[in-house]
This record gives structure tokens, sequence and C-alpha cells, in this order.
């Protein structure tokens, strides 16, 4: 284990950038964490007279049209989107990498059917069917997770696919079998872990996009309603405020909305270096 | 103008990684005239590649040579610049790949790739690209040249691609050419054939032939000149009779030595303890089963379908508890086919598998890792390394089976019997946490072996174990072999292509050609007096040196 580490060392010595994003990600992992006990004001407590106050050293982001201080906001905000982003990554990665990884290893007609179903749903425009489930399912948390969760699917079942298909013929699938594996426990016990690191990349790619997408539907309120601290809607309200020359309200959540996604994206970039056969020589 | 078409002296060549510079060769001198044919030998990472690579100018970029010199002709190719390489490759210089299908290009027909070639150094008029093309064709003895011109690689066997990539080298009649590991994964009769093709070549063009190879009776039969590579140096550097009949550096007698020859038995297979041989943490010996009359296993009319190709075609035999049976036959026979039946990874089509009085042929392929046979029936694969899950580490390998099929939970006691295994192949117990890639060649094999007999199988199915090592590897695996049989009652069913290893190994013989069998006889009978025309072929096909015979001529 420890050689690994050493090769990631080695590969992020080479790259500092992802560096920089690996701490510019923890530190938001940070603040999601402790969010309940860092943020300096209640994100929901409205004080009218206090409405759209500039940053100032009381309220270091500013306060909106209702008097709440927009830092806290930020902060809860951060915990709830990246809650968001990890749940709807996580059931998208579990059904797509089990669904995805029978189909490669079993081929075939069950590979086939599989294949064009998902070919089927990569057919509609993703975005529009995640607002129509959402818009059905009714504004929830949990609804967005799985709208969100449901359209990453697709390229869940067929990365996870193409990277079975490459390694079902490989000895140790083969040996598996001599050693007593059913089909089934040759895919969740031998081949599964072998794809996991190539998928990592890609959930870490993909995390970037699932906040896109939930800060999105937020934004077009489809996604969470408006008392609650959340990025999307943030940026929502204040870009009625643009014109008359209150920036802070938009400013703020729009810059930590595309830090996060930036800093998913350097890492996963990172990661794909690391996890590189053609890195380790 | 030296007598001399190429000399090699004091070469060193770096390659820089990231756990600082290896020095790949050290100071390698080397000698070829015009016509001659120098066998570089030696095994894995001692060199020899890299030192044709070197002279070609073709290293990768982490690679450059440090000092020496290459003299060719009367140029210096080590300060020779990229255009003047450029000139070289190809009419003067010319290299055959160990992987010929990969060295091809797979979009282009083999008819284009020597047009390609041909146009790269001479202006010729399209007809006398075509004639000579065919010509090129017919040297290197490809039947209907017509059909081949238009082929991708990938519709060609390996011995084809092979001949093609010869073609290729000798496009534009180079002075030199480089052999690296040319016959590789061919069969020993297109093995033969592609050798005697750059033999005849070398006489016939006055061409200087570099062969490199890890198979020291290749280079017997074809070289008049070996040199010996360890580490990256050359040990020695004899005249072939010499070498063999009197080798003079100890790594070169501790290899003629580990060489199986037409005559040697395990017991001449000199191993060096020091090379691979591991200390294991406690000895144990398990007592030798007894054996029953009746056959351990009988197949009766085998026959395999894939989709409307017949791969087997009813094929019987039967192996006897405590025996060892080996079948041979040429790649494409149907021997790794019927070893799969046996072990029960897939199915037949027809006839029966009767093991131990129980007819097990019946049970689909997709259910019997849940049959009690499962157990007793195990298979040790070609590859250590590609048959070991990148991910489990020597320890989960080898428990794998005992957790399945022994259904053992406890952690104590699946430790415990993990351990006896990897002592039962003198594997070293703190190897176990390694993962496959941190373990060398022979220490996956152990690895392998110590799986296979971990739940205590009365079948073992040996699947070319020893195609992937180094000779001297291959030799501490076979002993290892033989005792674990001799000990352990074990049954064997030796699949190989190899005819001296099998013999080494085995009591009773199958030869196998096109799914049929050809002959069967005791080991003994099949090497003194083969009774078909096929199996002598075979048998006259296996390049290998006697080092008694070399003894008298040289």
């Amino acid at each position: 284990m420890s050689a690994t580490l050493r090769h990631a060392v080695w590969v992020i010595r080479g790259n500092p950038i992802t560096g920089v994003a690996v701490a510019g990600l923890s530190f938001l992992i940070g603040i999601a964490l402790f969010a309940p006990w860092i943020q300096p004001y209640d994100p929901l407590a409205s004080n009218v007279q206090m409405a759209l106050q500039p940053p100032s050293a009381a309220h270091w982001a500013g306060t909106d049209q209702l008097g709440r201080d927009i830092l806290s906001r930020l902060i809860a905000a951060t915990r709830l989107d990246l809650a968001i982003a990890a749940s709807a990554v996580a059931v998208s990665f579990v059904i797509g990498a089990v669904i995805g990884s029978i189909s490669g290893y079993m081929g075939g007609r069950v590979d086939r059917v599989v294949g064009r179903i998902v070919d089927v749903f990569m057919a509609f425009p993703l975005f529009v069917m995640a607002m129509a489930m959402v818009a059905v399912l009714g504004n929830r948390v949990e609804n967005i997770i799985i709208a969100t969760a449901f359209i990453n699917l697709p390229f869940y079942i067929r990365f996870a696919r193409a990277e079975v298909n490459v390694r079902r013929g490989a000895g140790w699938v083969e040996a598996a079998r001599a050693c007593g594996d059913s089909h089934m426990q040759v895919v969740l016990l031998s081949l599964l872990p072998n794809i996991l690191p190539a998928m990592v990349v890609q959930i870490t790619l993909n995390l970037g996009w699932a906040i896109l997408n939930a800060a999105g539907l937020s934004f077009l309120g489809l996604g969470v309603t408006a008392p609650t601290a959340e990025w999307g809607i943030m940026v929502a309200e204040g870009a009625r405020f643009i014109l008359s020359g209150q920036w802070w309200l938009v400013a703020f959540p729009g810059a930590a909305l595309m830090f996060t996604v930036l800093c998913f994206n350097l890492v996963g970039d990172g990661l794909r270096d690391v996890l590189d056969p053609r890195m380790r020589t | 103008m030296s007598e001399y078409l190429l000399r090699v002296k004091d070469l060193h060549v770096e390659f820089t990684t990231r756990n600082g510079r290896v020095r790949a060769v050290r100071g390698v001198s080397l000698a070829l005239s015009p016509g001659a044919t120098l066998g570089i030998v030696g095994e894995s990472g001692s060199g020899k590649s890299v030192t044709a690579y070197a002279i070609t100018k073709l290293l990768d970029r982490a690679g450059r040579i440090t000092g020496g010199s290459i003299e060719f002709g009367d140029s210096d190719l080590v300060s020779a610049s990229y255009e003047e390489m450029r000139r070289l490759r190809g009419p003067a210089i010319s290299m055959i790949f160990q992987n010929a299908r990969g060295a091809l290009n797979p979009i282009r027909t083999i008819g284009q790739q020597l047009v390609d070639a041909l146009s790269a150094h001479r202006r010729l008029s399209k007809e006398k690209q075509q004639e000579r093309v065919l010509d090129l064709l017919a040297a290197v003895m490809l039947k209907d040249p017509e059909r081949i011109l238009r082929s991708y690689p990938h519709q060609l066997s390996g011995g084809m691609c092979q001949r093609a990539m010869i073609a290729l080298a000798i496009a534009c009649e180079p002075q030199l050419l480089i052999a690296d590991e040319p016959t590789t994964g061919l069969d020993v009769t297109t093995q033969k054939t592609v050798m005697d093709l750059v033999a005849r070549l070398a006489t016939e063009r006055k061409m200087g032939v570099i062969l490199i190879t890890h198979d020291l009776g290749l280079a017997a039969r074809y070289c008049q000149n070996i040199a010996v590579m360890q580490e990256g140096v050359v040990v020695e550097t004899a005249p072939a009779t010499q070498l063999f009949g009197s080798p003079q550096h100890p790594y070169t007698r501790r290899l003629v030595a580990a060489s199986p020859t037409a005559h040697s038995t395990l017991d001449d297979l000199g191993v060096d303890a020091e090379s691979d041989g591991v200390p294991s943490c406690r000895k144990t010996l398990q007592s030798p089963r007894t054996s029953a009359a009746r056959p351990l296993l009988t197949a009766k009319d085998l026959t395999k379908d894939f989709s409307g190709f017949r791969a087997v075609d009813s094929v019987s035999f039967d192996i006897a508890p405590g025996e060892s049976v080996g079948l041979v036959g040429e790649s494409g026979s149907g021997k790794s086919t019927i070893s799969r039946i046996i072990s029960r990874l897939i199915d037949k089509s027809q006839g029966s598998v009767v093991f131990d009085g129980h007819d097990i042929g019946d049970i689909p392929a997709s259910d019997f890792h849940g049959s009690e046979f499962r157990r007793q029936i195990q298979i040790v694969f070609q590859d250590p390394h590609e048959s070991l899950n990148p991910r489990y580490t020597a320890f989960d390998c080898i428990a794998h089976p005992l957790r399945r099929l022994d259904r053992l939970i406890g952690k104590r006691e699946t430790k415990r019997r993990v351990e006896e295994c990897a002592e039962r192949v003198e594997f070293d117990c703190a190897l176990l946490t390694r993962f496959p890639h941190q373990l060398s060649g022979g220490q996956k094999a152990r690895v392998g072996i110590a799986r296979a007999i971990a739940t205590n199988p009365r079948l073992l199915i040996l699947d070319e174990p020893t195609a992937a090592l180094d000779v001297s590897v291959q030799a501490v695996v076979l002993k290892l072999l033989d005792r674990l049989r001799r000990e352990e009652g074990l049954s064997f069913f030796f699949v190989s292509h190899d005819l001296n290893v099998v013999r080494m190994l085995c009591e009773r013989i199958i030869v196998m050609a096109s799914g049929r069998v050809v002959e069967e006889a005791s080991s003994l009978e099949l090497f003194r007096a083969p009774q078909t025309a096929y199996t002598r072929e075979l048998l006259e096909a296996i390049p290998s040196f006697d080092p008694r015979r070399m003894r008298e001529i040289g």
C-alpha cells in the first residue's frame, strides 16, 4: 500500500495543480462536515433591517434581500450540495457497476439488450429528463438525488461494461472459476475490484457534474425549494439584484460552485494520471 | 574496411527511471562477420534485447547509449544522426521483432506494407514493385502469395505473420538482420521452417544475422558463435559446439544444465539452489495416498464444436490414479479445449467424462463450482502472471479455493492452511502479502501451483505451466511438480507443446493434431520409435543440443 502512496506522491509532484486541487477539495469536505459548527449565523434567520448589506467585517460575504448572512448560507449549501452529489453518484455507481459488469461478463443476448436500453436512454436530452422526473415526483431532496442518479446511470453501465469486457477472457477469471466461484462471484468478487480504480476516476469527474446538475435543477425552481440554503437557489434569487448593483448575492455562490466543480475535475484528472499504467515506469 | 560486418565494443546503455538510473547493458562487445550467425542467449532481463535495440538505435526514449562504439562497415552508429540511421535501417540493418502480429500495421494489407518498405528507400515502377513483392513472398515460402498480399495481419496465422515480417525485414536486402526472439509463440514445426528460412537467406545473401533467444537448443542449431548474457554483461562468447560441450562460465554451465534435451531426465536438470529456491518456513511432508485399480478419469469420444468448427473430434483416453499423462500438439490441435473440458470449465458437445466412477461430463460447467468434484480436479494455468488476479495478494490467491471449496471461514485456520500450501510449493511465507506484480515469474508459478493443490485435488491439469518461464525457473518448477506428484499421489494431465518437458514428467504421451488423437504411447516408446509421420516431424523439429554429442564434435 505504501508503494501506491509513494507512486501517488511521485505523480502529484510532477503535476502540482493536482495537489492544490486535493487541498481545495479537502477544504470543501471539511466545511461540509463541520458546517453547523462553523457557520457564523443561522443561515435561515432573516433580519430585514440588515437586508442587502455589502461584504463587511460582520458579514464577510454580505447579506441577501432578507438580511440573511450569505457566508453562513454558502457553508450550509456546501453541505447540502456535496451530500446530494455524493448520494446521487453513489447510487448510480452501485447500480451501474453491477448491471454493466454482468452485461459485460455475460455478453451475448443480455449484453445486447442492456446495450440497446442504454442507447435509448442516451438518446434523450438527459437534463430535460431529470427536470421531468423532479416535476413528476415532487420537489424533494430525495427526488433530486434519484433524478441525478438516473441520468448518470447509462454512463456507469457503459463504463463498467467496457472495463469488464476486456478482462473477462483473462486467465485469472478462469482460475477463479476453477477455485469454485460461480459466475456471479467471479463478477462481484474478482472482476469488480479490478475495474474499481478506473471507476474512481469516473466517479470523481462525475461528482462535479452532479453538483452542477443539482444546482441547475434548483436554479430552475425544480430542485430544493426556497428558504433552504443551496447554491442554485442562491444564484437564482440573487440574479434579480445584479442590475441594482448588489453583485455579492450572485458572485459568491457562483464562485463556490465553480471552485467545487473545478476541484473535482482536477482531482479526477490527477487520479487518472496516478492510475495510468504508462506512468508506472 | 574491417573483416567484420559489425563490431560492438564496450557498449553501455542506461535507462532513466523514477528509481534512478538502470544500467541495462554494461560493456558488451560483439563481432559478426558477413554471412555468419551470432546467437545472443540469456534469460529475461539479461539485456539481450536492449543490445539489439541499441544497435538499430531504436531504444525507447528513456534509454540512451552512454559509452562504447558500434562499428558497422566504416561508420560508427553511436554518433550517427537520426537521418543517417534512417537511411541505414532497411537497406543495411533490419530487424525481425518478437511479436510479428503486433509489429505489423493492423490496418494495412501485407502487400501495402511490403510496398511501403520498398519505396521508403528505392524508386521503382509499379510493375517492378509488384514483381519484387511477389519474389519476397516466394522467398519466405508463403503459399498463395496473391491472397497474402491482399490480407490484413489478423487474417493470417502466427507463422504466416512471422514470415511476412521476415519478408518485410529482407525487402531491402539488408547486410545485417537482427532477429529478436523470432519464433516465440510459434509451434516447433513452424519454428523450424521460419529458422531454416532465415538461415538459408543468410547463406544465400551473405547476410549477417544476430539471433536473440532464450532457447539454447535453437541457438545451438542455427548459430556458429554464441554470446551468453547475464545482467547486462556478456559472460562468455564461444563457438556453439565448444560452448555446449564445455561451458566455461558458471552461469553458462547453469543454463546448459537447466535446458531439457532429448535425453535428459529431471535429475539431470541442474538447479541452482540460490537462483530461485526460497527457504520455506516449515517442512511438512505428506504421505502418498493409496491408489485404486480403476482409472481415475476416463474420457470417451469427447467432441467439441465451436459454432460449426469441430475443435475436438471423438477423443478417448484414461488416466490411472497417480499416473502422469502428457498431451502434446501444436496450437489449434484442440489440446487446450480438452484440458478445459476435463477441468469442467467448458461443456463438451458429445462424449462422456467419468471421474472416479461418476459421470461428471453431464454437470453443466456453469454449475460445476458447486460440485463435490470441483475440489478434486484442479488446474494450473499457462501464464502464471496472467492467471493471478492483479488485485489479490498471494495469500488471497491461495486462500481463494480454500474459502470457496473447503468453506474455511476462520482467520487463523485459513492462515494455517495457506501457509501449509505455501510450504508445500516452497514459497516463502514472508511473500504472501505481496501482489502478483511484486513477485518474480518463478514465485508467481509457485502461487499458481499452491492454489491448485490447496484443496488436495486428485487430478491436476497442467496447461503449459512453464511456457512463460525462463529455463532455469522452468527446471525448478518441473522438479517441484514431480516431487508433489510423488509425495501426494497426484495424477497429472500435462498439456504442452514442448515434447522434451512432457517426456521428463509423463509416463504416457498422447499426440494430437487438428482435434484428433494421432498417437498414444509410453514416453519411452514414443521417443524411441514414433509410429506416425506427424510425431516424427514433431520430434525432429525440436531444436536441442546434446552436450555429450557436442563434446565429441568439439
